[in-house]
């Protein structure tokens, strides 16, 4: 009896330690290649950023050969494609972020309405739709229909759709974590519908509306597929919303078709990573700072 | 005390779905500037029989209410809701100040969300005359500016009865305002209960028996939806009429 206690306990623990080292080798093989990513993007591409990086368009092809025929550093920037990212994502965000909040509120109000589940699985579906499908959509209905040609408009309308279900869930999520006791406070207060959703339910959820919107932006910030069919990309800055336009993600596609430009993909793609990962930790600070919720 | 009553409930019946009902034709009539608790074992319907003394069920439209409930002679349900919240006011389980506001601005919440502008001077008067008289002026003065979660429970639950007088109601209405509360907080909300009676006219929904005992001037006692029994305090714990408030206040069940 003793004999076959102590062997069971000796074979438990051994595999357990074995368990052990397989749950820290497979952390291992997740972060690794986030480490090569990293190390890789910074030894390459650290080197062509400074301040013109960010002030100057993006060079020609015979600039950029030039320079590294010479091995000197290629001159030029991205600065096209940050004034095309800022003006797509300023429509996007302007779009999506008032319907979206709306939407998840209204979804909330109404938890158990027929139409609200319907909405509810329509931003569900609407989440799941391939990039590139809201690019062919706005092509339609931006490019063909209304501007008549590639438009920084369209992206932004198609930025705009990738952005609304993420702010719609999170929206919905960050209401249902208020303590209903606090809706009561308000209404044994006599207060109207309208204000208690704009003076107690917004304010007390910002933080967590706040990392919804900013999820959904690092979200699109990165997004090419869709702008490729709208916005199509541009080599000047240009700030009218029915022409053309660059975004970071468009030129680092851009940089990557000519053999010339290799080095500035790594610059620009280790600068948006690197904005895309304030934003999330940003984000994620915020929802941290959470008390009540 | 009087025995005027100021309100009275006249047939209420609340059902949650249909056919099933957590307050079954209940009339009673409340006396001014006293204490009534309602006791009862859990799920009885006296926290359901308080909220709809404040219309709170019209934020669940699936609640049904029939009967009326009158407040000196006036019908509750003809009254425009902020007018009378701003009659009868109300204090819940759990503090709950709003968690976006200070000290102060949670004070005079119930002005400033239904958009009633006052002069500074005004504000600062209601502020400090609600505080002093839930005893809280001395300990918050100098963190007026403060988020109102900063403090501590018992505090909290201080500061919303300060939020719900700020309005000089009638009437209070206190869902077991202390059962999330240690002993102490416990024992400083039921003095400040005492003193508040001398302004108010209080509803207190318990399932403390001894605090009922202790601080109420009438007692409602409830069991399944119906009120078994009311009348004051002393007569309905020495010597109950009926044999189920017996059994409960003996302890046989609830």
């Amino acid at each position: 009896m003793e004999n076959i206690l102590e062997d069971n306990i000796r074979r438990r623990a051994l595999r357990n330690r074995r368990f052990k080292w397989l749950v820290i080798a497979g952390s291992i093989v997740t972060v690794t290649p986030i480490f090569l990513i990293v190390i890789n993007l910074i030894v390459k591409g650290a080197r062509q950023i400074n301040l013109s990086f960010f002030t100057e368009t993006s060079p020609d092809t015979f600039q950029a050969m030039t320079a590294t025929a010479n091995g000197e550093i290629i001159p030029g920037g991205i600065a096209n494609g940050l004034t095309g990212s800022l003006i797509m994502v300023l429509i996007a965000s302007a779009l999506a972020i008032p319907t979206g909040l709306m939407t998840g509120i209204y979804l909330y109000e109404n938890k158990k309405k027929r139409y609200a589940s319907f909405i509810r699985s329509l931003a569900e579906v609407l989440q799941g739709v391939p990039s590139i499908i809201l690019g062919i959509i706005a092509y339609i209905w931006i490019v063909k229909g209304l501007t008549k040609g590639y438009s920084a408009l369209a992206g932004s309308i198609a930025l705009s759709i990738m952005m609304l279900p993420i702010i719609v869930r999170s929206t919905e999520e960050t209401m249902s974590m208020i303590p209903v006791q606090i809706r009561e406070a308000a209404f044994a207060l006599g207060v109207p519908y309208y204000k208690m959703i704009f003076r107690v339910l917004i304010p007390c959820s910002f933080s967590g509306l706040a990392t919804g919107v900013l999820l959904s932006l690092s979200r699109i910030l990165g997004e090419t597929a869709p702008l490729m069919l709208t916005a199509l990309g541009s080599p000047v800055m240009s700030l009218n919303v029915a022409k053309p336009s660059s975004a970071v993600p468009l030129l680092i596609w851009d940089f990557y078709n000519d053999p010339n430009m290799v080095n500035m993909v790594w610059s620009a793609s280790l600068f948006l990573m690197i904005f895309v990962l304030s934003l999330n930790l940003l984000s994620r600070s915020i929802s941290k700072k959470r008390k009540y919720i | 005390m009087t025995d005027t009553p100021i309100l009275t409930i006249e047939n209420l019946s609340i059902s949650y779905e249909a056919g099933k009902y957590a307050v079954k034709s209940v009339s009673a009539s409340i006396r001014e500037y006293a204490i009534t608790a309602i006791m009862g074992p859990s799920g009885c319907g006296k926290s359901t029989l308080l909220r709809a003394i404040n219309r709170m069920h019209e934020l669940y439209p699936d609640i049904n209410v029939t009967g009326d409930i009158k407040l000196n002679g006036e019908s509750i349900f003809s009254l425009p809701a902020i007018e009378l919240r701003r009659k009868i006011g109300m204090v819940f389980q759990r503090p709950n100040p709003f968690p976006n506001m200070t000290v102060y601005e949670n004070v005079v919440a119930g002005y400033s969300l239904n958009g009633i502008r006052l002069k500074k001077s005004q504000r600062d008067d209601i502020v400090e005359k609600a505080l002093r008289s839930v005893t809280l002026w001395d300990e918050v003065k100098e963190s007026l500016y403060r988020k109102g979660t900063f403090l501590s429970g018992g505090q909290q639950q201080r500061l919303c009865i300060a939020r719900a007088i700020s309005f000089n109601p009638k009437i209070l209405l206190l869902d077991e305002p202390t059962s999330a509360l240690d002993p102490i907080a416990t024992s400083k909300i039921e003095d400040l209960l005492g003193e508040l009676r001398k302004e108010y006219t209080l509803l207190l929904v318990t399932h403390n028996m001894s605090q009922a005992a202790r601080i109420s001037d009438d007692s409602m006692f409830m069991y399944m939806g119906e009120l078994i029994e009311k009348g004051h305090t002393e007569t309905l714990f020495t010597n109950p009429r009926d044999s189920r408030t017996e059994a409960y206040l003996t302890g046989k069940f609830g």
